[in-house]
């Protein structure tokens, strides 16, 4: 599908459990699938998300869901500022979060700027730790589609497993649909086996009616996660949010049979908060998408924080910060 | 990727594990006497009754059952202070006391909560997030109102009615104490509050709050018993206002009784809500919204969105997101943090359930119950609801009080509103849409005294509530709640 | 036998929730009654104002957005901390305007009272002030009272604690973020009750108060285009000078002298405007 001769309208693309996923060719079937999804009444979503913080995890599930959070961290660096060096320790962390436990998981990836790929990829040789990068000219993908598969085959070439590109949000909040849209599509074609996590930059694209339709149209054009943010802008991930998105997976996987992942990204620092998203996930999707294959944390602080939860509860008091190490 | 998801068992998550609150907060007495006067009266000088906890049938304490003679003292305590202390209180002053009042619930909040569990039955996160703030902001807004009666609409200078008689129900003990209390004391009342057989403890906590508070003697007296108590209190010729919270049969009696005296009444009774759910709702939260308006406090709720209307075009789609919705719903200890819906409230209520779902399922109606795991002890019901409901069923029409929602369909707004106002009560009703002129439209015509549009079960005390036709007459909350303990 | 020595304090500005001294670091020596010296009063200067109005500004939206409740409970928490220290009021109105223990006590009481009066108000103002209007046609019609924005106020000169409640509480109870001008000869009351606001969960910004020159600081507060409203209540006799200035800017002018009972609700009022919305009904 190209941008230039659409027409604008389509025939009415049936969606319902077990139709597969529907095959998209004009712009007007991608509107109308998009308009026939229900709206989001911001004020019930916000009430639902508060309401499941209020769950209180403890004991057993405790302990099962800091080891899980662990496994689905997606260790991040995306700074101007970022060296081999820094990538090596970021590595060193991902593989063995804390040296003195083998019992703690790996995280699920590191996440980085295409150019530092092939050093993460020789660091992290033997390990199940993926090498996510950052693609599309992250984080605002201003710039053209050729630039950006560019950019993604850099990454690919270098041994990504995984590509998380931006949408361009731009074309979004003016209605050029089929242009984001194509975008997506063209940058899975060359993915190949590599994994396509789309960002949505839901900072920008504000109302959670957009939340929802930005999340089909990812799914639609073939994301195998949806990702909230680039924590490059003011607002990053928040429950209601993922709330929405997981809500878009879990209709997507029932009308289509296709499971969709979701990543939060950008500000999630606390234990606390990595749980009170597990609780989402758990109540909104599902139990199913209660793994890495399916749930992802894109965060850096966030992992020491888990570290210090889950030795909290092994030694029942509250530990130093130190007691982990700074990358 | 080579990870497996976890297994839910290995996990635990879909049963989490328990975060039970700690009963100890609640400190209680073994045994309570009546509060008048402002002191507690002996309780050996009472017949004393256990009052249970509904989810294990434990008694947490025995209360005194008020008899005549004491109504007669509560009254009389109320009619002295009215004549000596509170009818001759500034507005400002009696607004200071209210707002001390508010700040002690604040203040003892998580005790109050874990009372209201234990007494009542329901979650704790709804005595906690709900029940307990909302009745420390009725005081708080009636606080307010007490020096600005003037400008409540009613005229200058507005004068109180006296000693008003109060009877509340067990379904949100203190929270309905407040909504009595409130604005009877802003308006410049003095009250003697019946707590309801099955949940007097709450109200006794706030008798030790307006100790607390040093409200003078007598202008609040509490004395629970039954429903003999009740009928005492209805019946005194001292009392000036009787406001009444409960069944439309009681409330129907009392109206009888008063019928020949200058009495002021105001009553709170049962309903019937339909929740109307249009074809462009907002679906996942409606789905939110049709789950709290029916299992909200286990259905113990007058205003319950017990009805479910739903447009015919996406009915199928409805029920299917509802089922798996309800399948969801923890049930199980009010206490444990992660409950959704906690015990039924007593053994005749629990008797009265089943009876109507046994006519349900008799009259023909489909009927669908949560395969959740009830506990051995106490008094359960599994979230439930029935399908091809017509609207001549028993569980159509009548009131269950209960966590069971009967679903009937409908093909265009007239519809919609003629099903719904096919009723003789008429509290409240819930209206889906994205459609805002439609909303409006159909919330014109319905006969009901609250009408939520995307939402349900909201309460607020600047918000009035009450009902029409057999739900009832007069207003709680908002200015128009002044009305009620105002000569006007 | 020694008596022990006072710590004294600075009296500084309250400007976005910090107690900065004036920028351009000068100070006026205030006096009691009696003439006797008290203390070095922060000199603001028209950047001083500058910044809080800038605060000001900043902080009305969120002060709006919370619920009426919120901001009564807020008000609330304000009288609390008034009335719990009482007693250094007491001490300051009694220097200031000249009273008896006894009296700046129930002055000190009266302005507590004026406070818990104002926090009940919050959430009945849009009841009292607003309401449905039965329009001829199928529309749905309401009017709502909401804050005119940033509010200046020239606290009275004499009154230095009651009649700055009044015109502070007002206008912040409607949700108007507030820049107050202490009275300049009595300003002390004023700069206590200034810094119990900052411990009673008022946002910062919300409140700021300002000690200096009535004659300096009140010309820019009126000229102020950013500002939406001013209360001349203390503005003596330069009120017609301050009223034409902030025609200029189409601002809400409060002229002072409306005693009376019902002052203080004309205050609630004056610094409110009416928002009505129309929506359709049909199906």
């Amino acid at each position: 599908m190209s941008t230039t001769t659409l027409p604008t309208t389509g025939a009415q693309v049936r969606l319902g459990p077990g139709a597969g996923v529907p095959t998209v060719e004009t712009e007007g079937q991608l509107r109308s699938i998009l308009a026939s999804l229900s709206g989001v009444d911001a004020v019930g979503a916000e009430a639902r998300a508060a309401r499941l913080a209020t769950r209180s995890i403890k004991r057993a599930t405790k302990w099962a869901a800091l080891d899980l959070a662990i496994s689905m961290v997606d260790l991040t660096t995306l700074e101007g500022a970022d060296t081999l060096g820094r990538v090596s320790s970021l590595c060193a962390k991902a593989r063995r979060p804390d040296p003195r436990d083998p019992s703690i998981p790996s995280v699920a990836a590191v996440c980085l700027y295409p150019d530092l790929v092939a050093h993460a990829r020789e660091r992290l040789e033997g390990s199940t730790v993926k090498v996510a990068a950052v693609a599309t000219a992250f984080p605002s993908g201003r710039a053209s589609l050729a630039v950006k598969l560019a950019d993604v085959r850099d990454a690919l070439d270098a041994g990504a497993d995984e590509i998380d590109m931006v949408i361009d949000r731009g074309a979004f909040l003016s209605g050029r649909l089929g242009q984001v849209f194509d975008e997506v599509v063209a940058v899975k074609s060359i993915c190949g086996d590599a994994h396509l996590k789309v960002i949505l930059e839901t900072g920008e694209l504000v109302t959670l009616d957009n939340v929802r339709r930005a999340s089909w149209l990812a799914m639609l054009g073939g994301a195998d996660f949806i990702k909230t943010s680039t924590g490059k802008v003011g607002v990053s991930a928040t429950p209601t949010v993922a709330l929405v998105m997981l809500e878009a997976a879990r209709d997507f996987a029932e009308s289509t049979g296709r499971l969709v992942g979701v990543k939060v990204a950008g500000g999630i620092r606390r234990s606390k908060d990595a749980l009170r998203y597990l609780v989402i996930v758990n109540e909104t999707a599902g139990s199913a998408w209660l793994t890495p294959d399916l749930f992802r944390f894109g965060a850096s602080s966030l992992l020491n924080d888990l570290l210090a939860q889950r030795l909290m509860q092994r030694r029942g008091v509250y530990v130093r910060p130190d007691e982990f190490s700074g990358d | 990727m080579s990870s497996r998801p976890l297994a839910n068992s290995e996990l635990g998550w879909l049963a989490y594990d328990p975060a039970p609150e700690s009963a100890s907060l609640a400190r209680l007495a073994p045994s309570y006497g009546l509060f008048i006067n402002g002191t507690f009266t002996d309780p050996g000088a009472h017949e004393q009754v256990p009052t249970l906890n509904p989810a294990t049938e434990a008694t947490l304490a025995t209360v005194a059952h008020a008899v005549d003679e004491d109504v007669d003292r509560a009254v009389r305590a109320a009619r002295h202070a009215y004549d000596t202390v509170w009818s001759v209180t500034s507005g400002a002053e009696r607004a200071k006391y209210l707002f001390r009042i508010a700040r002690l619930i604040q203040e003892r909040s998580r005790e109050l909560a874990v009372v209201e569990t234990l007494d009542n039955g329901k979650p704790i996160r709804e005595s906690r997030d709900v029940d307990i703030p909302l009745a420390a902001a009725h005081f708080f807004y009636y606080a307010g109102w007490a020096d600005k009666l003037d400008h409540a609409g009613y005229g200058a200078n507005p004068r109180p009615l006296g000693v008003a008689g109060q009877i509340i129900p067990w379904n949100f003990p203190l929270l309905m104490a407040a909504w009595k209390l409130a604005p009877a004391l802003a308006a410049g009342n003095t009250c003697v509050l019946k707590p309801a057989e099955t949940t007097p403890l709450s109200a006794l906590i706030l008798a030790e709050i307006l100790q607390q508070a040093e409200l003078p003697p007598g202008v609040v007296n509490i004395v629970t018993g039954d429903g003999a108590t009740g009928a005492a209190l209805v019946e005194h010729p001292g009392v000036d206002k009787i406001a009444f919270t409960g069944s439309t049969e009681v409330g129907r009696a009392i109206q009888a009784r008063l019928a020949g005296r200058g009495t002021h009444l105001t009553l709170e009774l049962g309903g019937k809500g339909a929740n109307i759910v249009f074809d462009d709702a907002p679906i996942d939260e409606m789905i939110e919204g049709i789950i709290d308006g029916i299992f909200f406090n286990q259905g113990h709720v007058c205003c319950a969105g017990s009805r479910l209307l739903v447009q015919e075009t996406v009915a199928d789609e409805v029920l299917r997101r509802l089922e798996r919705r309800v399948e969801q719903l923890r049930v199980g200890d009010p206490l444990d943090k992660n409950t959704d819906v906690g015990a039924i409230n007593s053994r005749a209520q629990l008797t009265r359930i089943e009876e109507l779902v046994a006519a349900g399922e008799s009259e023909g109606a489909t009927r669908y119950s949560s395969s959740c795991a009830l506990p051995e002890q106490g008094y359960w019901f599994a979230p439930t609801v029935f399908t091809d409901v017509s609207q001549t069923h028993r569980i159509a029409r009548e009131e269950i009080f209960g966590p069971v929602l009967s679903v009937l369909t409908f093909r265009t707004p007239e519809e919609a509103v003629s099903k719904a106002n096919n009723t003789t009560y008429g509290l409240a009703c819930g209206v889906w849409s994205e459609k805002g002129s439609r909303t409006l439209w159909v919330a014109e015509r319905l006969r009901a005294g609250v009408i939520w549009a995307n939402t349900y079960n909201r309460f607020d005390p600047t918000s009035p509530f009450g009902g029409v036709r057999e739900s009832g007459f007069g207003r709680e909350g908002g200015r128009q709640g002044l009305a009620a303990y105002l000569d006007v | 036998m020694s008596e022990r020595l006072d710590v004294r304090k600075t009296y500084k500005l309250l400007i976005d929730g910090a107690f900065p001294r004036s920028e351009s670091g000068r100070t006026y020596e205030v006096v009691d009654a009696h003439g006797a010296f008290v203390a070095n009063v922060a000199r603001a200067s028209r950047k001083d104002v500058r910044d809080a109005v800038r605060a000001a500004r900043a902080a009305q939206p969120r002060w709006w957005g919370a619920s009426a409740y919120n901001r009564g409970q807020v008000l609330y928490r304000w009288a609390e901390m008034a009335d719990a220290r009482s007693h250094e009021l007491a001490e300051q109105v009694a220097a200031a305007e000249g009273l008896s223990a006894a009296d700046a006590r129930a002055s000190v009481g009266r302005a507590v009272d004026r406070l818990v009066w104002y926090a009940g108000w919050t959430d009945k103002v849009t009841q009292v002030f607003g309401g449905a209007n039965p329009v001829a046609g199928p529309f749905f019609n309401f009017s709502l009272p909401v804050p005119s924005g940033v509010v200046a106020v020239l606290a009275p000169r004499d009154s230095s604690l009651e009649g700055f409640v009044d015109v502070v509480a007002a206008p912040l109870c409607v949700g108007n973020a507030v820049i107050a001008l202490a009275s300049a000869t009595r300003p002390l009351p004023a700069v206590l009750l200034g810094e119990m606001s900052a411990t009673a969960d008022v946002p910062g910004g919300v409140v700021n108060v300002l000690t200096g020159s009535l004659e300096e600081l009140a010309p820019v507060l009126a000229s102020h285009e950013d500002v939406d409203g001013i209360d001349l209540e203390g503005a003596l006799g330069a009120t017609g000078d301050l009223a034409a200035v902030a025609a200029a800017s189409i601002k809400r002018v409060l002229r002072p002298g409306h005693g009376g009972a019902e002052a203080p609700l004309r205050r609630l009022r004056a610094f409110v405007e009416t928002s009505t919305v129309w929506h359709t009904v049909g199906q």
